[in-house]
């Protein structure tokens, strides 16, 4: 039996294809092999003898048949092994090109501006970009001869000869939507007005379209203190850092009143800006409460109603934030610009989530 | 605005410093844009005294000096030709730096000689451009700092000049007064009073002066003068000059200058006629128009008819509160003038200055408001100064008109002040503010002062109030939101849409571009638009003259330019305004995307082949199911004329225009420069009609378990017949059994014809046919086959391919 044993487990290490491997297995347990042979000639014996001889043949043969399936799985492996061999490829070739899109860093920003807001309960509002004048001044307590109406770099629409109103504008700032949003909503009202905005104006650092975000919170008792809270909450979640110093100046714009410029604290050290720490201050934003008289304009009785509003430029914000230097570069369009500083589709900004990767 | 700390001290008391002041300036709302303190470069020099100066043993002209300063005796050697024993001068130590040199001092050894430091020149500290020799002082100890010494001796060179940015609600800050009394107001120091002296009239006006009565309505309410006759015009002394040149002016002659120092001091800005050169009286008057008028800046000026000007007898004198005349100026042969101080309408001055482009201080001055009521006290205070500087006498008072009338009181709430502001600012400092700003309180209602025209109600005293309390003190309080819990959505559908459509043409592969809202007009025309009624009446250059119509004009601009920076192949894209009038709310928006050139780099695998109309098809249509257009939108061919005629499609419901995809027109390539092929899709967002929503729940899944059966049929066509006849006649052949009708191959051109004949092609479709109980015999799959190619036939005119 042992001699069995030796004979075939030595036979199945041996072989070297599934054929010859196949003719072991016939060999020893097929119908007609060695061990299946000895296994009929159990019969013939005494029931002790039977036992044992039985006993010990069982365990023969399932010693051999292990042995036959391993080697089996070995072969097999062993030939896909030499297969694959044969199906190397060079990895290092490029893949299938695919586009990579990029979102604009203003359409990203209004993104994150819209989230912050958002959660502080801001709806966003829009309106028209090229605006009548009332809307863009009058309202606004911008009378028609006002200085303020001067410096605004005004672009006006053309007029046909015959039509007397006043020309159009291209509204100069986000601020009419504030005037278009009371009087559809009436108060009390939250919103955000992102949008395009145009003066006339083009330098190193202006450019005659740019993006502006407008705030408006109209309440019975909103105040001052709740609009610096409001944008000192907006600056630290927007530059993403954990505390943020606002500093309110007295200024003045004519729709609000009292009106200030909110600076914000910020180091410059080393070329590179940092928000919330550093000795230097930097304009962000103008703001104030608004004035009763563009409330009146907008169909809210200014006794009744207080609140604040705020204007933000999108553009400047974008290069705050990323370090982007030149605000030209924002409307040319240039393909390695918008890769550089684009973002991708899928990072849609949220409170949740984080506002940049 | 321009002053110095001196200048400012003219006016008011105080101790603090110029740090101290230009903080409360930017807080108060007079922004600070620049201070220059001279002093700070000086502040490392101290005073010496040169003991003995040798000849130098290798140099003929210098000289080794000991000097003694406050470290003792220090051995310097000097070139200047005037350095002795006994002189007092500034010395600079080695580790000091020298602003006139550019050079930070060391020890040094001049011809073998060592130096411990430098006597400096005035030129060597930017004093002067005096450089003959050192600075010898006539008075002074060793040891002393010479900022020190000077700010005793000469205070203008260490008086430091302050600039401000005044809003245009605060014309009462373009003087230096107005600047003082917000200073004193916040308790930085206490207001001088302001004398006004009588003046002694000595005789009765050679001169008179009338205002035509609809501008005494509105125009010039008052004007007033003095003739001042003897008087000797020449350059103005030297404080004033000092003071003139300190802020940026040129002192020019004694009246000249005074005038000016009226303007920046009190906000009072006059003018000065030389009397000989006026021939008989004054008139404020429209212009007849059509003079032209030579004024004081040497420029000639159309005056305009209507214009307010003042004439005499020979015509236009002076383009009244804007600007003098040149022909009746003052010079220095100047003997007798007629001084004028009058109060002028902001409004009329603003209309003729901005239209004439004059920009003068007085200008200015008088649009945004000067104090009506400082007309006569300004005037004699003038008179004095005239009569104290150039001597001779004044004679009466000669005017017409009045002071017009500015008294208005508005109500102080010190509640709702506090309401407002958020800060608690008790009442009697409320009143305190406004009664040191000029204000005068009678029991709850303030009238302003005459010389803030911008306090206008209620809320410009609660702004005064709260400015001075300082809005840097402001402590942010929490604005609850305005219902608890999770807040709903903010976005409305369109916006949410807009964002939807941007970040999938950004997943698309195209990047976002923000272009211009106006291009040129030849660009405009091209598609669509350059009409009169988007035209910009003042563009800020020829290519941004009229509101785009549509988005691709300023995407191929982009193309092109990047081609032009060697880019060929690009995805572009942007989603925003496009303007179908001139009228507000005549914008849409769109969202637009190009491409441009090859669909991808070269490869090994071949990926490089021209972009073509398919690929736009499918990024239009990825967008629009990503906005949630339905699915079975018709494809017509009614296009705009910028699309390639017979490779463009509209995505359309009925009249409904959803999109366009497809190429651009070669003629519009060609004219905007830029090299194909350009294939494209315009979506118009809003035209995509929104899904009535029933809630978020979606409709019941129904699969069947049977098995669907697949087949495909080849037809042959006539190659003008477009495949989606086809599909939407096999579909139709059993709505229930037919799942999908796909195309999956297409046979054209010469090969398709030499086997099919001329004129033909041959499409080819797959029919997915899924029963819903109980499995398909082959009967019936041949049955529904059948059906299939007749339907086909019928409807494309085709056969099926053999």
């Amino acid at each position: 039996m042992q001699e069995l044993r030796d004979k075939y487990l030595k036979a199945v290490a041996d072989v070297s294809d599934e054929a010859a491997l196949e003719e072991i297995r016939l060999a020893a347990l097929g119908k007609k092999g060695e061990i299946s042979l000895k296994m009929r000639e159990l019969g013939k014996m005494t029931p002790e003898e039977r036992q044992t001889t039985g006993k010990a043949l069982n365990v023969l043969k399932d010693e051999i048949d292990a042995a036959l399936r391993a080697k089996k799985v070995a072969l097999a492996d062993a030939a896909l092994d030499a297969r694959l061999k044969e199906e190397w490829l060079d990895v290092t070739l490029p893949g299938r090109p695919r586009r990579q899109g990029t979102i604009h860093p203003v359409s990203q920003v209004m993104d994150e501006v819209t989230a912050i807001f958002a959660d502080m309960g801001f709806a966003v509002a829009e309106g028209p970009q090229i605006e009548d004048d009332w809307h863009n001044f009058d309202a606004l307590n911008i009378a028609p001869e006002h200085p303020a109406r001067q410096e605004h770099d005004t672009f006006f629409m053309h007029r046909d000869e015959g039509d007397d109103r006043p020309p159009h504008v291209l509204r100069t700032h986000t601020s009419p939507v504030q005037i278009r949003a009371m009087l559809e909503q009436g108060a009390p009202i939250r919103v955000i007005a992102p949008g395009r905005v145009y003066r006339m104006d083009m330098d190193q650092t202006h450019t005659p379209m740019f993006h502006q975000v407008e705030g408006l919170a109209i309440g019975k008792d909103i105040s001052m203190a709740n609009l610096k809270w409001v944008l000192e909450e907006f600056c630290k979640s927007f530059f993403e850092v954990d505390g943020v110093e606002l500093r309110f100046r007295a200024s003045h714009f004519p729709f609000t009143e009292p009106s200030a410029e909110v600076d914000i604290r910020c180091s410059w050290e080393g070329g590179s800006l940092k928000i919330g720490e550093g000795d230097d201050w930097m304009e962000i934003l103008g703001s104030g409460m608004v004035h009763p008289k563009v409330l009146q304009s907008a169909g809210i009785d200014p006794s009744e109603w207080q609140g604040f509003a705020f204007g933000i430029g999108i553009d400047r914000l974008a290069m705050l934030k990323y370090g982007i230097p030149d605000l030209r570069a924002f409307f040319e369009s240039d393909l390695r610009w918008l890769k550089h500083y684009g973002f991708s589709a899928l990072d849609l900004p949220t409170v949740a989530g984080g506002l940049s990767r | 605005m321009k002053f110095t700390l001196s200048w400012l001290k003219d006016h008011l008391e105080t101790t603090a410093s110029v740090d101290e002041i230009a903080e409360a300036l930017t807080d108060l709302g007079l922004e600070v844009e620049e201070v220059v303190n001279p002093a700070e470069k000086l502040s490392a020099f101290t005073l010496a005294k040169v003991q003995s100066a040798e000849q130098h043993p290798d140099a003929d002209r210098l000289r080794v000096c000991m000097v003694e300063t406050d470290e003792g005796v220090k051995q310097i050697v000097c070139g200047a030709p005037n350095a002795r024993a006994g002189i007092t001068v500034v010395l600079a130590k080695p580790g000091d730096y020298v602003p006139g040199i550019d050079v930070t001092l060391s020890v040094g050894k001049i011809r073998g000689v060592e130096s411990h430091g430098m006597m400096a020149s005035e030129r060597e500290l930017e004093l002067s451009d005096e450089h003959t020799g050192i600075i010898e002082l006539p008075s002074g100890e060793v040891g002393q700092r010479f900022t020190d010494w000077l700010a005793e001796n000469r205070p203008e060179a260490v008086d430091p000049v302050i600039e401000i940015a005044i809003t245009p609600n605060r014309p009462d800050a373009l003087g230096v007064r107005g600047v003082a009394r917000d200073l004193a107001a916040r308790g930085l120091g206490k207001l001088k009073p302001l004398e006004i002296p009588a003046v002694e009239e000595a005789f009765a006006a050679p001169v008179s002066v009338t205002i035509e009565p609809a501008l005494k309505e509105k125009g010039c309410p008052l004007f007033a003068g003095r003739v001042i006759r003897g008087v000797k015009n020449g350059p103005s002394p030297d404080w004033l000059q000092k003071r003139l040149k300190a802020i940026g002016l040129r002192p020019i002659s004694t009246l000249v200058d005074i005038t000016n120092y009226f303007t920046f001091d009190l906000n009072r800005p006059l003018h000065v006629f030389d009397l000989k050169k006026v021939a008989g009286n004054l008139a404020i008057k429209p212009a007849e128009g059509g003079e032209e008028f030579l004024a004081l800046d040497e420029k000639t000026y159309p005056v305009r008819a209507g214009d307010m000007v003042i004439c005499d007898d020979k015509g236009v004198e002076s383009l009244a509160g804007i600007m003098g005349g040149e022909a009746s100026g003052a010079d220095e042969d100047t003997v007798d003038v007629f001084l004028e101080s009058a109060y002028w309408d902001p409004i009329t001055i603003a209309a003729t200055g901005r239209a004439l482009k004059i920009n003068s201080d007085a200008r200015y001055r008088f649009e945004r408001g000067v104090d009506p009521a400082f007309t006569l006290p300004g005037l004699d205070l003038a008179t004095r100064m005239v009569l104290d500087l150039c001597g001779g006498e004044a004679s009466e008072l000669v005017m017409d008109g009045a002071v017009p009338e500015s008294a208005r009181a508005y109500r102080l709430d010190p509640a709702r002040v506090v309401s407002l502001v958020g800060m608690d600012i008790p009442e009697a400092e409320q009143r305190a503010t406004l009664e040191a700003l000029g204000f005068t309180l009678k029991g709850d209602m303030a009238s302003p002062p005459s010389w803030r025209p911008d306090i206008l109600g209620e809320a410009d005293l609660v702004e005064e109030v709260a400015r001075i309390a300082s809005l840097t003190k402001l402590i942010g309080k929490p604005l609850a939101r305005e219902t608890t819990g999770v807040p709903g959505p903010i976005l409305t559908p369109m916006q949410v849409r807009e964002r939807m459509a941007r970040r999938t043409i950004a997943s698309l592969g195209y990047n976002e571009c923000v272009t211009y809202s106006f291009i040129d007009e030849a660009a405009a025309k091209l598609f669509g638009g350059g009409a009169d009624a988007t035209r910009l009446e003042n563009p800020i250059s020829s290519e941004m003259t009229h509101m785009r119509p549509d988005l691709l004009p300023g995407l191929l601009q982009a193309a092109s330019r990047n081609q032009a920076r060697g880019f060929g192949d690009l995805a572009l894209f942007e989603v925003g305004p496009a303007f179908a009038g001139g009228e507000p709310g005549e914008q849409v928006v769109q969202a637009a995307g190009l491409l441009v050139g090859q669909a991808g780099p070269r490869d090994p695998w071949g990926s490089r082949r021209p972009v073509d109309l398919y690929d736009a098809k499918a990024d239009a249509e990825a967008v629009l199911a990503a906005i949630g257009a339905p699915a079975r939108a018709q494809i017509n061919r009614k296009l705009a004329g910028w699309w390639h005629p017979g490779r463009a499609g509209n995505v359309a419901l009925g009249p409904n225009m959803l999109a366009t995809f497809g190429e651009v027109h070669p003629k519009v390539l060609r004219e905007m420069g830029v090299k194909g092929p350009a294939v494209a899709f315009s979506i118009w967002l809003e035209n995509v009609p929104f899904p009535k929503k029933k809630g978020a729940t979606r409709p019941a899944l129904e699969i069947s378990d049977l098995q669907a059966v697949e087949r495909d049929f080849a037809f042959v066509v006539d190659a003008g017949v477009e495949a989606l006849t086809a599909v939407n006649a096999a579909l139709g052949a059993d709505k229930k059994l037919i799942e999908s009708v796909n195309v999956f191959d297409q046979f054209t051109g010469a090969k398709a014809e030499e086997q099919m004949g001329a004129g033909k092609k041959s499409i080819a479709l797959s029919v997915r046919m899924q029963p819903s109980d109980k499995t398909l015999t082959d009967a019936e799959i041949e049955a529904v086959s059948k059906k299939i190619v007749e339907k086909v036939s019928k409807a494309t005119g085709g056969t099926l391919r053999g």
